[in-house]
């Protein structure tokens, strides 16, 4: 047989051997078997050693070609079981990606939470901070500073909670609206001030549309120049961010505050859609907060020269707003803490 | 306070319509708060005449007619026992709304007879008593004419707010001035008849309460026949909601809403000798004209003759001296009460009534004897008889008052440009006296208590000039710049909100009272906390937290059928009633578990829940947690050996946690565990200035190293004393200490417990060697064993 027919044969065999490899493993024994010391392929590489020159120079590049196709065809085979092998182990990896997970429970800020947050973003945008104070009050801070005299008819207006009478036979109150907060603030402030009061407010009255407790937001603004053509101005513009309406007509009704002169009520126009109140269109009134120029006599309690210093208070209830602007039906359900209830009203922590 | 369109029509000269007055009275601040035009109610019945008429086949009492109508023959069931052949009738379709009923007719089958509309009585279409029958209107009337056409005039009723600020909008007049200065037609003048003297007032009247009577004026008439009012008053005072009772006591009524004049009549006859007004005493009473019997004391002021306590003065008079249709001679009272002592009184004895509405909201002080002319001319047109002259005993607080003004103020305040002229009409129209000048001098007429400064002559102009003027303009930018500065608090609570709802627990906002049960497990309330007039016992007491509602609430959840409840609320806790003694408190409630999951379901929450809970809500507003020291010490009301405090100091508490103690659990129906958390949100140390930079980052390049311990340790030993004293072994090297397994049982003395430890060497300078690692491993063991921590072998 002559080299070349040899060469032919074995390679042949080993090229069959290396096709029929079903493993790594038994690739491997056929390169050991080929390629190894003692292999086949080298063996005959050994032979080169004992033969002449000329014999050397046909068979050297014959052998040599004969171990890399080889070793190629080794580790062209390698790469396909090596894939095979993966894929065996990918396809056993497979699981059923339908399967439910869990991400936990899904918690929720209840919708007065994002109210008073938006309020407060809008009227920080008008250079508003906010200012809080205590929900316990005395009887100056809810009342006397505030242009109620003692007895006067307007206290009979506030339905009032009361605290058993002090020595000095005063009684504390849970404070009926945030004005104290305004109280509070004129008193350890300068002017300019601009503040909105947000807070738990407490009137003795309980049905369908009115709770003991409810939430307020108050606006003061206190400087020498401020009138009600800027409190239009102002309360348009946050009613206008608040229900993210373009153009909001309003109407500013005459009425009667304590502790404003003047007074006025703010209505906006508004239409009713099945459940859905729709402001800023539509043709009814509806009242959404009170407001006036900040009483001479509350300036004056405050320490304030009603002639020096002028400016506007509003006040409105949060709850109401949230309801008008959410589309929420009742409001003693605020106050359940029925977790479906805060579950389909509130809010993810990260909703803006 | 309710009016009728024709009473307005006796002041205000207008040929307004019922809208346009409507729309004015809300555009000068008389809150509408209702319209009924009864001519709007009686649009669909027109006039029907009865054709026939026969009994039904299958009831006793009703009638089968048939009605000549506009819609042509009706067939109509009716149970009037006057429903006869040949009277014209008040004919109601099908599909019109019947106000007396609260109905709206259809098609009916009454005991299988077809029935088509109805014929109403009077009171059906509210427009009197009768329900004896149906109408019956008169022969002449046309089948089809409204029906609004053949009863006559009807008088629309306006129902509006009185503000406290105007009393004399208590009466009708005061409404027509505001209407007539607005622009809406003339005020016509008040005709004040003279009343001729017959005879001199024969009637001793004293005030000896001169502050809480100051004037008290009497004119007495003989010779009256009292009887039932004309029907043009029984009419409208029937419209306001007021019972016609005689014409003695109507005409009383009658002007108290006319010009808010309240005043009360005495039949001289069961009068003893003087009358006085003077202090009550305590041990007398009086029953007074609600039937209701009265006792009076010394901080009230009562009309008394000599032997008897006639009535509260100003409030309600007494049964005893009262007005009836035997009455002849008659001393009407016309006096002007003392606004607080009426309040006082009348809220003393629960006791309301027009006059006390009026008098303690402030009459006009002026207004006692024009009260008495025209009571006097009423009664004796009505009643006949002779009047006596006027006494008026004491002097009514009639004030000269005076406001400089200077025309400026309401540009000033409101940014609307009033044209003198203009502003001097307004006032002049509201009855105000006007000098002009550089200040103006500005009268204000007795009626108007409220008026006391240039901020309220302002309003005046304003209100009437009318709001719908003010301009519209934004506030000017302070100077600087205009963006959001949160108060630490505000940081905190919002902080505390969004940490807790992103760990999936759900914010409540609950009520700020509680039961005093429910909060006396947590804490003792003072006496001061607890509301004198609670809207109901089970809201009586401020709460010590949020925790007992919240509990409350997780008790309702689980009765709904929630299966894991976690709650959470931030707000205050009481303490006391002074500003420091309220709190706020950030509150968690956990209970139950979560829906099983195929992944492996979740043990019930307990202590170590609350525990993370407490401290990742600490974490997130600042507070130095590293400092943090745990205490076992069970606050009140949870499990005593599953709760703790974490403070700062051995003072400071910034958070309790834990379970809820088992009793509490089932005081409250609630299922145990339940994992309970409170932090303390004011009580975390008050951040420190800082600009925004923040320190450099200090990495080492160098391989962190980890070796593990185990030790032996006694069980009653706080585990968080060994994991700071090995942390505190060798402060350079040792940069985390990790507890990572716990075990009791087999191999473990009965005693200990096995605490596995594993400490994280970090390199700063060199790469440990295995000597440095040996060193600091003794130190870590010795560190343990001060603690009676013994290396597990």
């Amino acid at each position: 047989m002559t080299l070349e027919a040899d060469i032919a044969a074995l390679e042949a065999d080993l090229t069959s051997q290396i096709d029929a490899a079903s493993d790594e493993r038994s690739l491997e024994d056929i390169r050991v078997a080929a390629l190894g010391k003692k292999g086949v392929v080298s063996e005959k590489m050994k032979t080169l050693g004992r033969m002449s020159p000329e014999e050397r120079q046909v068979a050297g590049p014959a052998l040599n070609g004969l171990k890399t196709r080889i070793a190629d065809a080794i580790g062209a085979r390698k790469t396909v079981l090596e894939e095979a092998a993966l894929n065996e182990r990918l396809e056993a990896e497979r699981v059923d990606v339908t399967l439910p997970v869990s991400t936990g429970p899904r918690g929720r800020l209840h919708p007065l939470t994002k109210t008073f947050d938006e309020i407060a973003e809008i009227f920080a945008a008008m250079g508003f901070e906010v200012r809080e104070g205590p929900d316990i009050e005395d009887d100056f801070h809810n009342f006397t500073a505030l242009n109620f005299p003692p007895e006067h008819p307007a206290r009979e207006m506030h339905d009032t909670f009361f605290f058993p009478p002090k020595e000095d036979g005063e009684k504390m109150v849970l404070r009926t609206h945030t004005s104290p907060v305004q109280v509070r603030t004129m008193m350890n402030e300068k002017p300019p001030i601009r503040i909105i009061a947000p807070g738990r407010t407490f009137r003795c009255d309980s049905d369908q549309t009115h709770t003991p407790m409810f939430h307020q937001v108050e606006g003061l603004v206190i400087d020498r120049e401020t009138h009600m053509g800027h409190l239009k101005g102002t309360l348009e513009a946050f009613c206008r961010e608040f229900f993210g309406v373009k153009t909001l007509e309003t109407r500013f009704r005459p009425h009667f505050f304590p502790f404003t002169e003047p007074s006025a009520e703010m209505d906006v126009k508004y239409e009713r859609d099945g459940a859905v109140v729709k402001i800023g269109q539509g043709e009814a009134w509806m009242e959404i907060l009170g407001c006036g120029m900040v009483h001479p006599n509350v300036l004056k309690a405050c320490g304030l020269d009603p002639d020096e210093y002028q400016g506007f208070a509003f006040g409105m209830g949060v709850d109401r707003l949230a309801m008008l602007k959410y589309g929420i039906p009742d409001l003693r359900q605020f106050f359940a803490a029925d977790q479906r209830w805060i579950e389909h009203y509130g809010f993810a922590p990260t909703e803006v | 306070m309710k009016f009728t369109l024709s009473w307005l029509k006796d002041h205000l000269d207008t040929d307004a319509t019922l809208d346009q007055i409507v729309e004015t009275m809300i555009k000068v601040g008389l809150e509408v708060e209702g319209v009924t035009d009864p001519a709007e109610a009686l649009a669909p019945i027109t006039v029907g005449c009865v054709k026939h008429a026969e009994q039904h086949p299958d009831a006793d009492r009703l009638r089968v007619c048939r009605v000549d109508t506009k819609d042509g023959e009706q067939q109509i069931v009716c149970g009037a026992p006057n429903a006869r052949e040949g009277i014209k009738v008040a004919y109601a379709p099908v599909g019109a709304y019947i106000a007396g009923l609260d109905t709206t007719l259809t098609k009916a089958k009454i005991r299988g007879v077809e029935s088509l509309g109805m014929m109403c009585s009077s009171r059906e279409l509210e427009l009197g008593d009768d329900h004896d029958g149906i109408m019956e209107l008169p022969s002449d009337a046309e089948v089809g004419t409204p029906l609004a056409e053949v009863v006559g005039p009807l008088d629309p009723v306006i129902d509006f707010e009185v503000t406290p600020n105007r009393p004399d909008t208590n009466g009708v007049r005061a409404i027509a001035r505001d209407l007539a200065a607005a622009g809406l037609g003339t005020l016509r003048p008040l005709e004040v008849p003279e009343v001729d003297a017959a005879f001199e007032q024969p009637i001793t009247v004293e005030t000896d309460a001169p502050e809480a009577c100051p004037a008290f004026g009497a004119l007495v008439i003989r010779r009256v026949k009292n009887g039932p009012s004309p029907d043009w008053l029984q009419d409208r005072l029937r419209a306001v909601g007021l019972r016609p009772i005689n014409m003695l006591v109507d005409v009383t009524n009658y002007l108290s809403y006319d010009a808010a004049r309240p005043l009360h009549v005495y039949d001289l006859a069961k009068i003893n000798g003087a009358i006085r007004a003077r202090t009550g005493r305590t041990g007398e009473s009086f029953e007074a004209l609600n039937d209701k019997e009265y006792a009076v004391d010394e901080t009230m002021c009562v009309i008394a003759d000599d032997s008897r306590v006639l009535g509260l003065g100003g409030i309600m008079g007494g049964v005893s001296s009262g007005c009836d249709e035997g009455t002849t001679d008659v001393l009407i009272e016309s006096a002007y009460f003392d606004p607080l002592t009426i309040a006082k009184t009348g809220r003393k004895l629960s006791l309301t009534s027009d006059a006390r509405y009026r008098f303690e909201r402030g009459i006009d002080p002026a207004s006692i004897e024009d009260g008495l002319k025209r009571a006097a001319a009423l009664i004796l047109e009505h009643c006949g008889g002779g009047a006596s002259s006027i006494t008026v005993t004491g002097t009514p607080p009639v004030e000269e008052k005076t406001v400089d003004y200077p025309a400026t103020e309401v540009l000033r305040l409101t940014g609307m440009d009033v044209s003198e002229t203009r502003q001097e009409e307004i006032l002049t129209a509201l009855g105000f006296g006007v000098t002009r000048g550089g200040t103006w001098q500005v009268d204000v007429p007795t009626w108007r208590p409220d008026v006391e400064g240039k901020a309220d002559i302002a309003e005046e102009v304003a209100r009437i000039h009318g709001l719908d003027h003010l301009p519209t303009e934004l506030l000017p930018n302070l100077s600087d710049a205009p963006r959001r500065n949160p108060s630490v608090a505000e940081i905190r609570s919002h902080a505390a909100r969004e940490v807790l709802a992103a760990q999936g627990l759900l914010e409540a906002v609950t009520w700020a009272f509680t039961d005093e049960e429910g909060a006396a497990h947590f804490a003792d309330q003072p006496d001061e906390l607890k509301l004198l007039n609670p809207i109901s016992s089970d809201l009586s007491v401020m709460r010590p937290g949020p925790l007992p509602n919240l509990l409350l609430a997780a008790s309702r959840n689980h009765a709904r059928g929630a299966e894991s409840v976690r709650l959470f609320e931030v707000g205050g806790a009481y303490t006391n009633v002074t500003p420091k003694g309220q709190r706020s408190v950030a509150t968690g409630v956990l209970s139950g578990t979560l829906p099983r999951n195929w992944q492996g379901t979740e043990e019930a929450p307990g202590v170590f829940d609350a525990k993370a809970m407490a401290l990742s809500v600490l974490e997130a507003i600042g507070a130095p947690t590293a400092k943090l020291m745990t205490f076992a010490e069970a606050p009140r009301g949870y499990h005593p050996g599953r709760s703790g405090e974490l403070r700062l100091g051995p003072k400071t508490t910034l958070a309790r946690f834990g379970e809820l103690h088992p009793s509490v659990a089932k005081a409250f129906d609630l299922p145990s565990p339940v994992a309970i958390f409170e932090v303390e949100l004011d009580a975390v140390p008050q951040p420190k200035k800082a600009g925004a930079t923040k320190p450099a980052l200090d990495a080492s390049e160098l391989m962190p190293v980890r070796r593990d311990f185990a030790f032996l340790y006694p069980k009653d030993k706080p585990a968080l004393d060994l994991l700071r004293a090995v942390e505190g072994a060798d402060k350079k090297l040792i940069d985390e200490v990790r507890l990572f397994d716990v075990y009791e049982g087999k191999g473990v003395p009965e005693d200990q417990r096995s605490l596995a430890i594993e400490v994280v060497l970090q390199p700063r300078e060199k790469t440990l060697e295995d000597k440095d690692i040996e060193t600091v491993s003794e130190k870590i063991v010795a560190a343990a064993g001060k603690q009676g921590g013994t290396l597990r072998s």
